[in-house]
């Protein structure tokens, strides 16, 4: 599985949503998960890539780590393992 | 109803092993949160808190005793001696059966139990200390203070995350003005500074990482501390007649629940417990001249509790002080609105009001007098003490002069 696939399942998860309902230009709020929500789905792709994600649920817009859609989130990602592998 | 007054307060904290210490910290503007000092800190992402240096438990309890006192019940009886101390009451006869013992706490003996699954999981062992559960459970700090004070009336413990010791309070006040006891011995105290402690809380990302600035539009969290906060509660007349000094009167308690949301604050429920504390009191808004605020230092906590104390006080919200001393001392879960009481206090009986420090840039959402970064002389009659806890759980007290 790619990781864009992945983090869309984990995404989707979350959402109780199937993969196919995720597009990249979902937001979270689009997807109906809140910051609780968003902690636990950044929680799962932690464990699942083994990387470590900078994100201060007090002001997610001043955290290194882009969350305004599901594209910048897999973007985002992609960058870590690059950056963590 | 019965009136009940403070004769007796006692602390230990991140800003001194007493109150004449915390409070002298307070007008200073200290800020007593630094690197955390403890086993394996160097696998946390968050490595601050508003810890107790320089306690030695050795000097104050003998070997038996350290077997059995978790940190949390440490601390608690420093702080108890030093409350019942000042409040000159000996229990004996009668009263040792209408005095009891209410306290606050969210983790109990955490350190206990961090301790004794690292032995287990990590280490291996396959034998632990024969008197672990008696020295992790919640209510261990508050049995041993009843053992030691001869406490016989109504004790126990509540857990109510962050409001824990504002329950306690509201409970011994409760206790007392119904007539059912004349003398409460309350707070709170907390000790989660250990590795499994705040690697929990790292998991939900609201901790800061560098300091607390409450109600500043560069808050980025909230910042633990741990301690004591303890107070002798006394119905009025009987420390009247035995000629006690009295510290300040409860004048009001009001607890709710959101019941919506298990982390998020409610601006509504947060209004709806000021409103009531001010009602259990009959005090009109106008004479509330200060309040110690939850003020955690996080996003969501001090935008929506400004918001609770505009609504509740309309214009008067401009004219009253609102200061977090979380930003001094940590953020003590359980025990943290005892150790916030100090506050109140200070502000009735010494007429300072303690500051929020760290304050850098005013958020507009959170724009009432924060009273920053330094201590204010100023005379109030009434002042209120605010807890939200997680799970939505709600206490407010008020104190007055006498």
């Amino acid at each position: 599985m790619s990781t864009k696939d992945k983090v869309i399942a984990i995404i989707a998860d979350q959402a109780l949503l199937e993969p196919s309902d995720v597009t990249l230009d979902s937001t979270p709020e689009d997807l109906g998960i809140d910051s609780l929500g968003l902690v636990e789905s950044i929680f799962s792709i932690e464990e699942a890539f083994d990387i470590s994600v900078p994100f201060n649920a007090n002001d997610p817009s001043e955290s290194d780590f882009d969350i305004s859609n599901v594209g910048t989130i897999i973007a985002g990602i992609e960058n870590l393992i690059s950056q963590q592998s | 109803m019965k009136r009940v007054v403070i004769t007796g307060a006692g602390t230990i904290n991140a800003l001194g092993q007493n109150v004449a210490q915390t409070c002298h910290a307070m007008r200073e503007g200290r800020c007593g949160i630094a690197p955390l000092e403890f086993r394996d800190v160097d696998r946390l992402s968050i490595k601050i808190g508003g810890q107790v240096k320089g306690f030695e438990p050795e000097s104050m309890f003998n070997r038996q005793q350290l077997a059995l006192y978790d940190r949390f019940t440490q601390f608690t009886l420093v702080a108890a001696r030093e409350a019942l101390a000042q409040s000159g009451l000996r229990f004996e006869s009668e009263l040792s059966e209408r005095a009891g013992v209410v306290l606050g706490t969210s983790g109990g003996g955490l350190t206990t139990q961090d301790e004794n699954y690292r032995a287990v999981y990590e280490d291996g062992k396959n034998r632990v200390h024969p008197f672990v559960v008696p020295k992790l459970m919640n209510n261990a700090a508050a049995s041993h203070v009843s053992m030691e004070f001869n406490l016989q009336g109504p004790s126990f413990t509540v857990a109510t995350a962050c409001a824990s010791s504002n329950h306690a309070m509201g409970q011994a006040f409760s206790l007392i003005r119904s007539g059912m006891c004349q003398v409460m011995v309350t707070g709170g105290s907390e000790s989660m500074l250990c590795f499994g402690g705040i690697k929990a809380w790292e998991g939900l990302r609201v901790m800061s990482k560098d300091a607390c600035r409450p109600f500043s539009a560069n808050r980025n969290g909230m910042v633990q501390g741990e301690g004591a906060g303890i107070f002798v509660f006394e119905e009025y007349e009987h420390a009247k007649a035995r000629g006690a000094d009295i510290l300040a009167e409860i004048v009001g308690f009001a607890m709710t629940s959101d019941a919506s949301d298990i982390v998020m604050p409610s601006l509504k429920g947060a209004a709806r417990t000021i409103e009531g504390a001010l009602r259990d009191g009959k005090i009109s808004p106008e004479r509330v001249g200060y309040i110690n605020a939850h003020g955690t230092g996080t996003a969501a906590n001090d935008k929506t509790e400004c918001g609770a104390v505009s609504k509740v006080f309309g214009t008067h919200a401009d004219n009253l002080m609102i200061s977090s001393t979380k930003s001094m001392h940590g953020h003590l879960i359980g025990g943290t609105g005892a150790v916030e009481l100090l506050s109140c206090i200070m502000a009735l009986r010494d007429g300072v009001i303690a500051p929020t420090i760290g304050y850098e840039e005013p958020d507009p959402e959170c724009g009432l007098d924060v009273v920053p970064n330094v201590a204010r002389d100023a005379h109030v009659n009434v002042v209120m003490s605010n807890a939200f806890a997680f799970g939505g759980l709600n206490a407010v007290l008020a104190l007055g002069r006498v």
